[in-house]
């Protein structure tokens, strides 16, 4: 379905698609400036967004903190992904680490392959500039896997500590929670 | 859809788009769609000594459900013109659940 899509392919049919823009922002208001709206609007669809990411090498975040690099090959309208080679970086920042410090802590890399991943898990993919993809992030220094994944699993158990304490007293005076702190970083 | 039509106005302006997990995105606003979904380009995070894992990305697709702000330019947004759209809008949905 996917190769069939181009920007030359009629809008989806939905309240965008009715001709010329709903007279929302028009009417007797005065003169408008030169308005980007005059793009086509299957430029502003999510298929033409996701369109250009097609077959790149993307890092993805997901809503429960996992960051994945891999390849996309397939997407419908929600997001749903589908992604080859797939990589997740697991980062773990040390204890007390500070903008200043040199070291402020680990990655690993733990190789996955296809993913298949549900659009509502998705907060964010970004195209990776490949000539920056061999640096290593500013501050952070590759490890072995289990060291890693040990100090990351340490600091969540902090991270969420945290999180449950705010809530907590958030909730004292009255708030809930956004989330529920079921987002993570 | 008031809102989608008015970030297409705001179209290649600096925008910074803070999501539901505390991390901020400053880019251009290149695109957007029905459900708010948000493309930046030439992105830069603000404290990205937390958020290492986007020093590589230039440009990015952000799911409309997880975004909590976007901080737009001052001057990009003319209120007047929005609070007369709103009015309107609001005014149609009146009429509509008649």
């Amino acid at each position: 379905m996917m190769e069939n899509l181009t920007l030359n392919d009629p809008p989806p049919p939905g309240p965008q698609s009715g001709g010329p823009m709903p007279p929302v922002l028009g009417g007797r208001a005065p003169p408008l400036p030169p308005q980007p709206q005059q793009l086509p609007p299957q430029m502003f669809t999510t298929a033409a967004q996701l369109l250009d990411l097609t077959d790149k090498k993307l890092l993805i975040c997901l809503r429960d903190g996992r960051k994945l690099t891999g390849i996309l090959r397939s997407w419908d309208q929600f997001a749903n992904l589908v992604l080859q080679s797939t990589v997740e970086r697991i980062y773990a920042t040390l204890p007390g680490a500070k903008e200043s410090s040199a070291l402020k802590g680990y990655y690993a890399d733990k190789p996955h392959g296809i993913f298949l991943v549900r659009g509502e898990n998705v907060l964010l993919l970004g195209e990776i500039d490949l000539d920056k993809d061999d640096e290593s992030p500013l501050g952070f220094e590759q490890a072995e896997l289990e060291k890693v994944e040990k100090l990351a699993k340490e600091r969540k158990v902090v991270e969420k500590a945290k999180e449950k304490n705010k809530l907590k007293q958030l909730a004292t005076l009255g708030f809930e929670g956004e989330a529920s702190g079921e987002i993570f970083l | 859809m008031l809102f989608f039509s008015f970030f297409k106005t705001l179209i290649d302006n600096q925008v910074t788009v803070e999501l539901k997990n505390d991390i901020q995105i400053r880019g251009t606003l290149k695109s957007v769609d029905q459900y708010l979904n948000i493309k930046l380009d030439n992105i830069e995070v603000v404290d990205d000594i937390k958020y290492p894992h986007l020093s590589s990305v230039k440009n990015v697709f952000i799911r409309g459900s997880v975004v909590r702000y976007v901080h737009l330019p001052h001057n990009a947004v003319d209120v007047t013109l929005l609070e007369d759209a709103t009015r309107r809008e609001a005014a149609n949905q009146a009429a509509k659940a008649k």
